[in-house]
């Protein structure tokens, strides 16, 4: 399972913000920490399927843009109402500029 | 205990035993359902092939975590002295707190003539009732253009019912919402198909044969084969006023939502609170997100917490593609500043006689205005006081000015 996929060019993302990424039928979301780390996760809201990209990111929290359903990015972990499912996260890679995810 | 088992209630049960509490908790509803979502009511709920219901939990959650919830089932009165609720199947229940989350109801339209073809949209049975009647070729009437008003338009529409929404105020939207932002919910209802007559008084209605007729104050007729009525919600404190709790626009509560009587609270739509960030204003919302941080709140303040209510009020509404966020009270506002988003989105400032952000209200295509609302919504929170240039710039990003 070594299905790496280049998303998106390191300087596309801003610090602490989030990009919307489609792959193969699927949608992702690409977070870049204020620590300029990158992480991936399900790119829908495990509430009501909204795109997380459009919400905002806050330290290591993304928030849903709909009804501010909040997730820690880089764990995947709900944090409470009105969400109580997991997003499912996916490993991240910066090479030579580009960001890769392992959508597996 | 808690009485009252929608979006409000249901989070404060929850959130009791998430705070660790090992007591008893008991959950007193009227309807039959488990508690339940009740935006998509006039959304999804309404357009989808089998409207689904939306619960915010399960009997088994429910049972693990020691939660019972009697359903189906009125609270009749509260005897304050002896700590105890009689239900309206004879039972008593006593309690060591009570939470009051009682919601608000339609408020009725007070005009003779009313049968069964003029409804009104609060439960998830009224919604399966009016999906019933709405299908290709049908005709609706809707009466009054809010929010609930409008939605349902919307949906009908999607539906292919011929809508048509009459409002009594010079334009929708009156109450809340800025005349630019309702100016472009109507036309996106015009564009759809939808009849929308402002300023348009109700004389008379006849219901009483297969349709329902609908006079209105310059004389025209409009014939429906349903009429749904939106002209509001009025809070539901009978039961609170019956045991001597004042009542001021709902149920009043101080800011950590406890009424006069330290054992017993309210909160969500049934209550009205003074609102920190206006200085104390005493409001009540009905709105989801408030009904769910405030039954969290309650249920921290029913351990002891003793926290003050300290957000900002935030409510959307969607209709066809588009979708509108307001963070914040706009009367308080005595300007506006206008920022333009992509794909013709934009939001406007409203900025009080200091300078200080009051309220942002935004509208535009899919999500595009929610990331800059929440940061306006943390704006406000802070009692900011942004320049209006930087507001009404889409080159300067709203989060710096967070930092500021």
């Amino acid at each position: 399972m070594s299905d790496w996929v280049e998303a998106c060019a390191a300087g596309d993302i801003d610090e602490e913000d989030v990009m919307r990424f489609d792959h193969g039928g699927r949608t992702f979301a690409i977070y870049r920490s204020p620590e300029d780390e990158y992480f991936a996760t399900d790119g829908l809201c495990t509430h009501e399927k909204v795109h997380l990209a459009d919400g905002l990111v806050m330290d290591d929290i993304i928030e849903c843009p709909k009804h501010n359903g909040r997730f820690n990015y880089k764990t995947g972990d709900a944090r409470g109402a009105p969400v109580c499912v997991n997003l499912k996260t996916y490993p991240v890679k910066v090479d030579a500029g580009k960001v890769l995810i392992q959508v597996g | 205990m808690i009485i009252g088992a929608g979006e409000c209630g249901g989070r404060a049960a929850l959130a009791l035993r998430d705070l660790g509490f090992e007591g008893p908790v008991t959950l007193v509803g009227d309807e039959p359902h488990l508690p339940y979502e009740r935006p998509p009511l006039s959304k999804e709920a309404m357009t989808g092939e089998a409207p689904a219901i939306k619960t915010i939990t399960t009997d088994a959650l429910l049972a693990e975590r020691s939660i019972r919830h009697i359903h189906s089932v009125r609270a009749a009165a509260i005897d304050r002295a002896a700590h105890a609720v009689r239900l309206s199947d004879g039972s008593s229940l006593s309690y060591d707190k009570l939470l009051l989350a009682t919601g608000s109801v339609p408020r009725k339209l007070p005009m003779p003539g009313l049968g069964g073809r003029c409804v009104y949209l609060r439960t998830f049975n009224d919604a399966l009732a009016i999906r019933a009647h709405l299908s290709a070729g049908n005709r609706v009437a809707i009466l009054g253009g809010g929010f609930i008003g409008l939605e349902l338009a919307a949906s009908a529409r999607k539906l292919g019912a011929t809508v048509t929404v009459i409002e009594a105020q010079p334009r929708i939207l009156m109450r809340g919402v800025p005349a630019e932002i309702a100016e472009i919910i109507h036309k996106a209802h015009e564009a759809e198909g939808v009849k929308v007559l402002t300023g348009q008084g109700i004389t008379a209605i006849a219901d009483d044969g297969p349709q329902v007729g609908i006079t209105l104050g310059d004389g025209q007729e409009v014939v429906a084969d349903l009429a749904v009525i939106g002209i509001g919600a009025v809070p539901v404190t009978a039961l609170a006023a019956a045991a001597g709790l004042a009542i001021d626009n709902g149920i009043a509560v101080d800011a950590t939502l406890r009424t006069a009587d330290p054992d017993v609270f309210a909160a969500g739509d049934c209550c009205s609170f003074p609102l920190a960030v206006y200085g104390g204003r005493r409001v009540r919302l009905e709105a989801w997100r408030n009904a769910q941080e405030q039954g969290a709140l309650a249920a921290r303040n029913m351990l002891g917490a003793n926290e003050a209510h300290a957000a900002v009020p935030w409510f959307w509404s969607d209709q066809y593609g588009l979708t509108l966020q307001i963070a914040g009270l706009s009367d308080e506002g005595r300007a506006i500043v206008r920022r333009d988003l992509d794909d013709g989105a934009f939001i406007l400032f409203h900025l009080a006689e200091d300078g200080r952000l009051v309220a942002a209200s935004g509208i535009g295509p899919g999500n595009a205005v929610a990331r800059d609302i929440r940061l306006a919504e943390m704006l406000i929170a802070r009692r900011a006081m942004p320049a209006p240039e930087a507001l009404g710039s889409q080159a300067v990003k709203l989060k710096s000015l967070l930092a500021a």
